[in-house]
């Protein structure tokens, strides 16, 4: 009887320092859900979500407290794949109509150099100053559309990035059943 | 010397069609009335234009310059004037527009003063330099800046000439080695200089005689038996680098290694010639030979300024009528010109006009049986037929692990396949997509990057501005008990100088 509780006690105690030493020096930093999580989310940081950028909602939906279909970019690829990963119920964003790639432009003629826009930008991709012309890093942008309602003179425009050989993509070659009748 | 020949693997051996641009000797054509030349003309760089509108500019003058380390020179292709510079079709298949520099040619076709390079003479560094500044890059399709090729010049054992031509059609390299051979073997002679190879192996498909004839006829008259003038058989894609150092030398470059990694390097014939002319003549390049067949009246070789639009040279050709779309390259690896206003790059070496007769629409797409036939005549060892379930369901990561990249569109594949299925445009799609992919995720981790290093910037600006609040608020809160103190004390002072003051100064109010 002692013995038994004496082999009990001992490997309680030995488990316990084994985890508490675990814990200690195995530690995650981080919330490895939620990187898992951000890592599908297109990094736009365009806060249509309503959370401030793609990490805040990465961190809110592996917390439970936010859904998987609130991101636009993303559209329903992305809630698709975020409900994967989670195990959820898919629920359907609606696809952007078309997923252009688009840039912020400042049209400098216009421009009054308020710097608002500066402030705005999620991912610092517009340069200048006070009373100075600002203008767009444009392979920076991730046309988020966040400098857009700020500006009080409405010079900023999104505008599709130019195709170029390096950009252009070979049209899938499935072509869809027709329809004869 | 080479003494027996190997396989590569798979290839097909599809009808030559050579007959038809091979028999008449390379004519001039005529200059158009303007030359659209772009500033890209090689796979990794552009030019930096150097010249306005309404500058005169003579024949051979450098209107472009090399635009970084991968850059290459661009020249006029005629004298004349500079009307603009411009966004002009490319001769892609996306159909899109460059930047490109118009010149209208005056007639005179003036030449600028030319300097030749001797060789023997000129030091290294200043032949590679004049290799950059003349625009030469691969003219056998790829264009390759040919400085960049050439590198520092030092583990390089054999040089390969490449006149395979294995593409049906296409005979612009074939009549090139047949006319201008004594040019090829110099060219082909500096280029070992400048490697430092010690042997040179031309490689010709054994259905042009002709060529092989004049090259060991060019090599004997020139002395030294130093090259190896090598009929290698005919099967397409022989002409394809890997597979060319694998006929002649046994050699299989892995896909992710390069031909310079075993010693070996390989140039095409046409880009030797241009070598000879940029040193022995000081020409830079301005024009190539160009294979104009299939469904014209005078189908052959011609010498075409770069610039010169497709529409010119095809009306020249006379095409006939029944002509449905026109080919730039070969029918197996070219594509199909979105615009004839294209002009000739310098990677433009034949231009096919294809009517229903010479190239029947293909019949209906069936589905895969997955009898195989793709991964025998594959030349790369792909499983041509897993890679196209895999495109079509996009499933690009899986796509990717059956090593799609290694894929070098070859076309045999979907040449054999009984299904007529056209394998090669799936795997186009699908490394397209990948690539943009890649670049959205490149995109994605960078944005990702800058915004948390922007939240990390503005909680720290946050910290550092309640750090500067709370010391000002301590500061003056000190100062204000320092002050209190000092005036309390000043207070004190005062009341204690007071009281005689007062006694005199109360004395008069005492008696109310």
């Amino acid at each position: 009887m002692l013995a038994a509780l004496l082999v009990m006690t001992g490997i309680a105690l030995a488990l316990g320092a084994a985890l508490g030493y675990a814990a200690f020096h195995f530690k995650v930093e981080g919330n490895p859900l939620a990187e898992q999580i951000d890592a599908i989310l297109p990094q736009t940081q365009c806060a249509q979500c309503g959370y401030p950028g793609c990490k805040p909602y990465a961190e809110a939906v592996a917390s439970g407290e936010a859904e998987t279909n609130l991101c636009t970019p993303g559209g329903d690829d992305g809630a698709r794949k975020l409900a994967e990963l989670l195990g959820r119920e898919f629920k359907p964003r609606g696809t952007p109509v078309e997923k252009l790639t688009t840039v912020a432009l400042i049209d400098e003629q216009t421009c009054i150099g308020c710097t608002l826009c500066i402030q705005a930008c999620p991912v610092d991709a517009i340069v200048g100053a006070a009373k100075q012309m600002h203008t767009v890093v444009s392979r920076i942008c991730t046309g988020c559309e966040l400098c857009l309602p700020p500006c009080p003179v409405d010079c900023i425009t999104l505008v599709e990035e130019p195709r170029t050989p390096q950009n252009w993509r070979w049209k899938y070659p499935v072509t869809g059943l027709k329809v004869v009748a | 010397m080479i003494s027996r020949l190997f396989r590569f693997r798979g290839g097909i051996k599809p009808a030559s069609h050579k007959a038809e641009s091979s028999a008449a000797p390379i004519r001039p054509a005529p200059l158009p009335r303007r030359l659209v030349v772009p500033l890209i003309q090689g796979s990794r760089g552009s030019a930096r234009t150097i010249v306005t509108a309404g500058d005169k500019v003579l024949k051979g003058q450098c209107i472009g310059e090399a635009e970084g380390a991968g850059g290459t020179a661009i020249h006029a292709p005629a004298s004349g004037t500079v009307l603009e510079i411009g966004r002009y079709p490319m001769a892609h298949p996306s159909g899109l527009e460059s930047l490109a520099i118009v010149i209208e040619p005056d007639g005179e076709d003036r030449w600028i003063a030319t300097e030749p390079l001797d060789p023997a003479s000129a030091s290294r560094e200043d032949l590679i330099l004049r290799i950059q500044a003349s625009g030469i890059v691969g003219m056998g399709g790829a264009t390759f800046p040919s400085h960049v090729k050439l590198g520092k010049g030092d583990g390089i054992s054999t040089l390969l000439i490449n006149g395979a031509e294995c593409e049906p059609w296409i005979t612009c390299d074939d009549r090139l080695m047949r006319e201008r051979a004594v040019d090829v073997v110099t060219g082909a002679r500096i280029l070992r200089q400048l490697s430092g190879a010690r042997r040179i192996v031309v490689g010709i498909e054994d259905n042009k005689p002709e060529a092989i004839a004049a090259m060991t006829a060019a090599v004997r008259e020139s002395g030294a038996g130093d090259i190896d003038i090598v009929p290698v058989p005919t099967r397409y894609p022989a002409g394809g680098e890997k597979q060319l150092i694998r006929v002649l030398t046994g050699i299989e470059v892995p896909a992710s290694k390069i031909a310079s990694d075993f010693g070996v390097q390989c140039f095409n014939v046409g880009t030797a010639h241009a070598v000879c002319r940029a040193l022995v003549h000081g020409e830079a390049m301005i024009s190539r030979i160009v294979t104009v067949t299939g469904n014209v009246e005078r189908p052959g070789n011609y010498e075409v300024a770069l610039g010169t639009p497709v529409s010119h040279l095809l009306e020249f050709c006379g095409v006939k009528a029944g002509t449905s779309r026109i080919l730039m390259g070969g029918p197996m690896m070219g594509f199909t010109l979105p615009s004839t206003e294209a002009p000739v790059t310098k990677g433009s070496n034949c231009i096919i006009a294809a009517s229903p007769a010479l190239f029947p629409p293909a019949p209906p797409e069936q589905p895969c049986i997955r009898c195989g036939s793709c991964a025998s005549a594959c030349p790369v060892g792909l499983h041509p037929f897993e890679l196209y379930w895999l495109s079509r369901a996009k499933r690009f990561d899986d796509a990717s692990k059956y090593r799609l990249f290694d894929c070098i569109e070859c076309g045999c594949c979907a040449y054999v396949c009984p299904g007529h299925i056209p394998l090669v445009d799936y795997f186009r799609f699908a490394k397209s997509e990948i690539r943009a992919l890649g670049e959205e995720q490149k995109a994605a981790s960078q944005a990702r990057t800058r915004f948390e290093s922007r939240v990390a910037r503005l909680a720290r600006e946050k910290a550092e501005k309640a750090a500067r609040l709370a010391a000002k608020v301590a500061e003056t809160r000190a100062g204000l008990a320092a002050g209190d103190a000092a005036l309390i004390a000043a207070a004190a002072e005062r009341a204690k100088a007071q009281p005689a003051v007062a006694d005199n100064d109360t004395s008069p109010t005492d008696p109310t």
